[in-house]
């Protein structure tokens, strides 16, 4: 508990006969059902995991592709009305002299959901049919998507600001356009598969493809 | 540390890296030394001096600069002589008319009532072990509660948001921060010491046992 790195394939839960509260890591006998502690029910490997990864991962695809399209602010000055879509909002903070907040925007709503698609699909191919990554690099990758994933949401939130804010009748006045409840449906939908992974299926496979190594040696 | 050791050791005796389902036995670290999964690297243990009490402090703390947050006026904008202020539930609420309606909920969820609930239910369950009084009824349920609300309070994403806001509404009006953006900001600052300071192992044990039983019986080990 050192905090030492040792190769040597660690004890696990499961390899003792014993299961873990993923929760509150209090271990229990393998028949016990719920943890008698913090109450979650207990798995040895949730063999669901995967398939409700996939559930909420195809959920927040889909909503991520009418954020894209339809106009999230709808910004009107005068007699001037003009619809912004996410990408196109942020191409016109860069023209107006703001290019650090238009790659704030252009992060946390772009580059960010595009790789936590590619990062928990990946993830969860990776679990099934093996991988050579160290399971070291995907279980750190899988704790910044983790992490990560909430930021995402800073674009409905400034959404929320300015249509509460710029109400000035005639002078200025924003309004919310449609992709900003698709792209906050896509964030929470992205946030659940992620919580839906099992990490410690990265190690067990790391541990299986080890087994297979040391055999066909 | 042997496997058919700790095989046949008591579970109670043990804890189990929630990321990589390895188990050790269970030892209070030495003081100011954190114990690590020796396989994947995830902080197990962490305790900190007398961190009951200030994590209650900055619960309360928060829990203050919430409510101040929700009635004073966040962000002030002027432009050619029209005025208009806004409160913090009115950026939460200003999703109106048809399905936008749920999303005005939900940023409520997540700015207000989710930061919210984390420091009441933190009061409620640490505050009699801190004063070395039983948990409360229900403190299991409730702890687990706080926790699986974490991922869910966006108080510090909400700040940011501001700023942003700031600049892209600067050629448009004169913009101006008002009281609350200033409380936020604090909130924001509190959020992450609090999280610094928890250790979730020491509570689900102090809740399990009582505070400090696993300190004395670890010192002993």
């Amino acid at each position: 508990m050192s905090g030492t790195v040792t190769d040597t394939p660690a004890i696990t839960a499961r390899g003792a006969g014993l299961v873990a509260c993923t929760r509150c890591t209090r271990v229990w006998p393998a028949e016990t059902a719920r943890c008698g502690r913090c109450g979650k029910a207990l798995v040895s490997r949730d063999g669901h995991s995967l398939s409700r990864v996939w559930a909420w991962w195809v959920a927040g695809v889909l909503c991520y592709i009418p954020a894209n399209l339809y106009p999230m602010l709808r910004t009107q000055v005068l007699f001037t009305v003009s619809e912004d879509t996410i990408v196109e909002g942020a191409i016109e903070l860069a023209t107006h002299g703001a290019p650090v907040v238009a790659l704030i925007i252009l992060i946390a709503s772009v580059a960010i959901p595009m790789g936590k698609f590619a990062a928990i699909a990946w993830l969860a191919i990776s679990v099934r049919r093996g991988s050579r990554a160290k399971p070291h690099a995907r279980h750190r990758l899988y704790e910044i998507v983790e992490y990560i994933g909430r930021w995402s949401m800073i674009d409905v939130f400034v959404v929320a600001i300015l249509t509460a804010l710029v109400q000035l009748n005639l002078a200025a006045s924003i309004k919310p356009g449609p992709a900003a409840l698709a792209f906050a449906l896509s964030v929470i939908f992205t946030m659940l598969s992620a919580q839906a992974f099992d990490p410690r299926l990265i190690w067990d496979r790391a541990d299986d493809d080890r087994h297979d190594r040391a055999a066909r040696a | 540390m042997h496997s058919t050791d700790i095989a046949r050791a008591d579970p109670a005796q043990l804890i189990a890296c929630p990321q990589c389902d390895a188990i050790y036995r269970a030892r209070m670290p030495r003081h100011g030394e954190r114990a690590v999964c020796a396989r994947c690297h995830t902080v197990l243990i962490a305790p900190r001096k007398s961190a009951g009490m200030i994590i209650i402090m900055l619960s309360a703390a928060s829990l203050i600069l919430v409510l101040g947050a929700v009635w004073f006026p966040f962000l002030k904008i002027s432009r050619q002589g029209f005025v208009n202020e806004a409160t913090l539930l009115d950026a939460a609420l200003s999703f109106t008319g048809g399905p936008l309606l749920l999303l005005s909920l939900a940023v409520t969820a997540l700015i207000v009532l989710v930061p919210l609930a984390r420091a009441i239910l933190t009061i409620y369950v640490l505050g009699p072990l801190v004063f070395d009084r039983p948990a409360p009824p229900g403190a299991l349920r409730l702890f687990a509660l706080a926790e699986a609300l974490r991922p869910w309070s966006m108080a510090e994403i909400f700040a940011l948001g501001c700023a942003v806001a700031l600049v892209k509404v600067a050629d448009l009006a004169h913009l101006s921060f008002g009281p609350a953006f200033w409380m936020f900001a604090a909130l924001v600052f509190l959020t992450v010491i609090h999280d610094r300071w928890m250790c979730r192992w020491s509570v689900w044990e102090a809740l399990e046992h009582g505070y400090g039983a696993r300190r004395t019986k670890g010192a002993a080990a």
